[in-house]
């Protein structure tokens, strides 16, 4: 395996919704096995972006490739090598762990046996094993983001597409979370994750920042704060959103 | 196809795990069918009626008494002037006013009779316009019987009226098959179109939309359960047709399956593509409510397509449930075969084409 | 200042009816075009009926019966059919009624016509003219049977009669259906806007968000139920104008009576939207209960098309619930019969009593949730 193949790459991606432009032309690569960071303010044209890169949206133009597949031509074949956590908890509620569990193993086409082993093991590395008959509406906000990061990581994806995966949840779950990340890019997977956390950003290979849908600094975390000079990410995500000319 | 089993295997869980809907699918076609055909009958009965006799002869009182003898009838009483008997009318106690002129026995052997007036209550445009009709026939009838008692007509030279298919002219018999069509109208046009939406409102579509499982796969998996439970519906009710009514269907079985079936496809294909163009559950239900209005009052289920205008009868032709009325009364009470019913057949069948193509087509995983 | 939250609450809720113009186009185009639809359409007159004929020996005389028969506004020849033929014709829906004349129909048809002729020995044993009808709708097939008797009795015996229908001369069906189908669509539309715009804030939790708010949870609920309540008047206006002057009913009666009861009967349906409301706690149930349960009970037990009185005694003191069927019979009393208002008091008070209890028993229930 490549390391530096670049599993995403993007051209001059734009979408425009009637005159407003979400996302405005926008490049990058992500190579495998990296933890990308996409971070921008809320408006920015984060989710927008990802969505076109799950096969969710079409591109107004430009041109993108996700796992070695065209992202206009051919989303279905990207939808079987992406993992995809959304914004909102989006798992069955009247499901219970299991069933949930059963049912993305069965659309990504694995064996019954093999589900039965990945849930197994899933479930006892997030550590409710006690849970798996429990209607996945009754479980805490951080248990399910844990469970969904695990579906979505189920049928050993090459992309995994985060978007704001530890919104709400308290300090040490979100540890927890990360943990999860680091284990699955060690394993390989690719991770691409949207956030508000700017420490989180600290954790990331490399970061973007995109403002009113560009793309205005992108880097390694350390790169990033030596060229524009600040101590953190924070301060310089700070620095460019203040000349943003639209939020939520 | 194993995709579409994993489906389905969770469409059915859900659906068994909802606290109301499994309740509303049993019991709400039951009650249904117990309590509406009581109530339907467009049987004008029990016609409450005034008579002003003017003439008080021989004549007059044979038509008072078998008035008072009628099944049809209920004699408020013989009021002395039109004004009273009116008054009576507009306070809702009467139906209809029967005035006997005076000198009217008389006047029939003569070249021009008096004539007999009949007002009714318009407000029910059925009922007056019936009952007058059949005060009217009491009327002709009476005199015929005092001609024929004196020898002056022929009996029996009236038609001999035959009622096929239906010869005690029960009128429960008739809309039973409808009511089935409305709950089939009903079940199979809200619940997908309820189901879909609520995965677009609980974000849980999205979800399903970065998996790669095949559009068709998806629809088919969202239809089935609807249409699984429309025909076991269909079954439930017609067991309750039969011990309870007495009603069973003069046609196979299994024709009436087929045509139901088509229907149910194209019901439930209506609800999915719906859903499918709505951002919300209010406009979803907003929209369903306005086709199952116009399907359960247009199709001929409760006034014929036949009294209505030409433009609207023309409108009929494009509405689904209008056939399978056709297609289910002609199977559940004449007896009508397949190849008797080709026409309906052929456009349920083309009707669950088009509602399933444009309801699978609609769905769109990429925007 | 609660007062100013009050208002505060009434112009977010109208915002957002105003910010989603689809629903709004929908609540206010639903009834409009129902309306001109049913009302127009609507008919349970039989008026049109397909005949056939089955004659041994098409004469001169069986012709003059069938242009005579086919004349009349009411029935359509659709042919002659073979005498075998008669029960497939009428199962596969050609035709309503076969007119079966007997092999001697000419021969009996000139012995009646005699002056003064006697039966011949043996004649009279089987009918002339056989009427077989589909009778599987024996609304139809009774109809038809009175007009054909009549038709073909060539007016002899039967001495005149005069019918008049009062205050619907022309007879026309839209005046009995347009109480009804007001009725009708009030009562769902309104139901359903609000049970569900409640239920939705319970699900997304913005009700909790509401209820932290210094105004008084009364006050929210009512506070939601007012720019519906503008919504609803809006379409009863244009419902009224409709009937008016496209439907031609005449509105007889006292507007203002026609008004107040419809404006008590709308906020009726706004009280048992928000009933409704606190009985369900998802979106989708509060519509399977406002939208398909309540269809079917009101479309059949309030009078609006199958007369109450017809009904099994109990059944009629089950229709007594059904708010619709005291509208509709107060609204056909004051727009048709045009009898003022204090005709209608008994339906005016029982609305009003069933508003105040589904008022009393939402708020009741709304209040009990919160503890």
């Amino acid at each position: 395996m490549n390391e530096h193949e670049a599993v995403i790459s993007v051209r001059e991606l734009t979408k425009r919704f009637g005159t407003f432009t979400a996302v405005d032309g926008i490049s990058f690569e992500v190579r495998r096995g990296e933890i990308f960071g996409f971070l921008g303010a809320n408006g920015a044209g984060k989710t927008t972006a990802m969505r076109m890169l799950c096969g969710l949206s079409y591109p107004t133009s430009g041109s993108g490739r996700v796992a070695g597949y065209d992202i206009v031509t051919q989303s279905e074949c990207i939808k079987r090598r992406i993992g995809y956590m959304s914004q909102r908890f989006s798992l069955y509620d009247d499901l219970t762990v299991l069933e949930n569990i059963r049912l993305f193993g069965g659309i990504y086409g694995l064996a019954p046996g093999a589900i039965l082993r990945r849930a197994v093991e899933l479930l006892g590395r997030l550590g409710f094993r006690r849970e798996a008959r429990t209607r996945v509406g009754a479980l805490p906000l951080g248990w399910k983001q844990k469970l969904a990061f695990a579906v979505a990581t189920l049928h050993r994806p090459e992309v995994v597409f985060l978007d704001e995966p530890t919104g709400g949840v308290d300090p040490v779950t979100r540890r927890q979370f990360w943990e999860l990340i680091y284990e699955a890019a060690a394993g390989g997977t690719t991770i691409f994750v949207t956030t508000h956390y700017m420490d989180e950003a600290e954790y990331c290979s490399r970061v973007s920042i995109m403002v009113d849908g560009r793309i205005r600094a992108l880097g390694t975390p350390a790169e990033l704060k030596r060229r524009f000079a600040v101590g953190t990410v924070d301060e310089l995500f700070r620095l460019l959103a203040r000349g943003a000319t639209r939020s939520e | 196809m194993r995709t579409l089993l994993v489906l389905l295997d969770k469409e059915f869980r859900q659906f068994f795990r909802n606290p109301f809907l499994p309740r509303v699918v049993i019991i709400f076609p039951l009650m249904i069918m117990f309590v509406i055909p009581w109530v339907t009958t467009l049987d004008v009965r029990h016609i409450d009626v005034a008579v002003v006799d003017h003439d008080r002869s021989q004549t007059s009182r044979r038509i008072v008494c078998k008035i008072a003898a009628s099944d049809y009838f209920t004699l408020r009483g013989v009021e002395a002037d039109y004004g009273a008997a009116l008054r009576r009318l507009e306070a809702g106690d009467v139906d209809a006013i029967l005035e006997i002129p005076d000198r009217f026995e008389r006047s029939l052997a003569a070249a021009d009779p008096e004539w007999v007036s009949i007002a009714a209550n318009g407000v029910n445009a059925l009922k007056g316009s019936l009952g007058g009709q059949y005060l009217a026939a009491v009327v002709g009838e009476t005199l015929a019987e005092l001609a024929c008692e004196r020898g002056e007509t022929l009996p029996n030279a009236a038609p001999i009226v035959q009622n096929r298919y239906n010869p005690t002219l029960e009128y429960r018999y008739y809309m039973i098959p409808a009511l089935m069509i409305m709950l089939l109208v009903m079940l199979c046009g809200f619940l997908p179109a309820l189901n879909l939406v609520g995965e677009k409102e609980a974000g849980t579509i999205e979800q399903m939309n970065v998996t790669p499982v095949n559009r068709w796969t998806f629809a088919l998996a969202k239809l089935i359960p609807f249409w699984l439970i429309g025909l076991v519906v269909l079954g439930l009710v017609m067991i309750v047709a039969r011990v309870v009514y007495g009603l069973a269907p003069e046609g196979s079985p299994g024709a009436i399956f087929l045509a139901a079936a088509l229907f149910v496809f194209t019901m439930s294909g209506l609800g999915f593509g719906v859903a499918n163009g709505s951002s919300n559950m209010q406009q979803t239900m907003f929209v369903m409510f306005f086709f199952v209005m116009i399907f359960i009052l247009m199709s001929g289920l409760i006034t014929p397509v036949e009294s209505m205008p030409r433009w609207a009868q023309g409108l009929t032709r494009v509405l689904p449930p209008r056939y399978f009325v056709d297609a289910m009364r002609a199977l559940y009470l004449k007896g009508a075969t397949i190849a008797d019913l080709w026409v309906e057949y052929v456009a349920l069948t083309l009707f669950a084409l088009l509602f399933n193509g444009w309801a699978a087509l609609s769905y769109r995983k990429q925007r | 200042m609660k007062r100013n939250g009050f208002w505060a609450f009434v112009r977010k809720e109208a915002l957002h009816i105003v910010r989603d113009p689809r629903t709004m186009l929908i609540v206010l185009g639903i009834p409009v075009v129902q309306l001109l639809l049913f009302g127009f359409a609507l008919s349970t007159e039989v008026n049109n009926l397909d005949f056939a004929v089955a004659a041994p020996h098409r004469s001169e005389a069986v012709r003059q019966v069938v242009e005579r028969i086919a004349a009349n506004d009411c029935f359509t020849f659709r042919g002659y059919v073979d005498p075998a033929q008669i029960d497939r014709v009428l199962r596969t829906g050609r035709a309503d009624v076969v007119v079966a004349f007997a092999r001697d129909f000419d021969r009996r048809q000139a012995e009646h016509l005699r002056p003064g002729g006697e039966a011949a020995a043996g004649m009279g044993a089987g009918p002339a003219v056989q009427l077989v009808f589909d009778a599987s709708n024996p609304n139809t097939a009774s109809a038809g049977a009175g007009y054909l008797r009549r038709l073909l009795s060539d007016g002899d015996a039967a001495a005149g009669v005069e019918m008049h229908l009062l205050y619907n001369p022309q007879m026309k069906s839209a005046y009995n259906f347009v109480p009804g189908i007001m009725g009708l669509l009030f009562i769902l539309i309104c139901s359903i806007m609000t049970s569900v715009s409640i239920v939705r804030e319970k699900e997304t939790g913005t009700m909790e968000v509401l209820l932290v708010s210094p105004v008084r949870p009364v006050g929210i609920v009512f506070a939601k139920m007012i720019p519906y309540f503008v919504l609803s008047c809006v379409d009863l206006a244009v419902i009224l104008l409709l009937v008016r002057y496209v439907l031609g009913v005449p509105l007889s009666g006292s507007l203002a009576a026609v008004v107040g009861i419809s404006v008590l009967y709308l906020l009726l349906a706004l009280a048992l939207g928000l009933f409704i409301s606190t009985i369900a706690d998802r979106q989708a149930t509060a519509l399977v209960i406002s939208a398909m349960l309540m269809l079917l009970p009101v479309i059949m037990l309030s009078g609006m098309i199958f007369p109450i009185e017809n009904m099994p005694r109990i059944l009629q003191a089950l229709s007594c619930v059904i708010p619709a069927r005291w509208y509709i019979e107060a609204v056909r009393k004051l727009m048709i019969q045009a009898l003022p208002f204090s005709a209608v008091l008994r339906e005016f008070g029982i609305l009003l009593a069933m508003t105040v209890a589904l008022v009393g028993v939402a708020l009741r229930k709304f209040n009990d949730k919160l503890e």
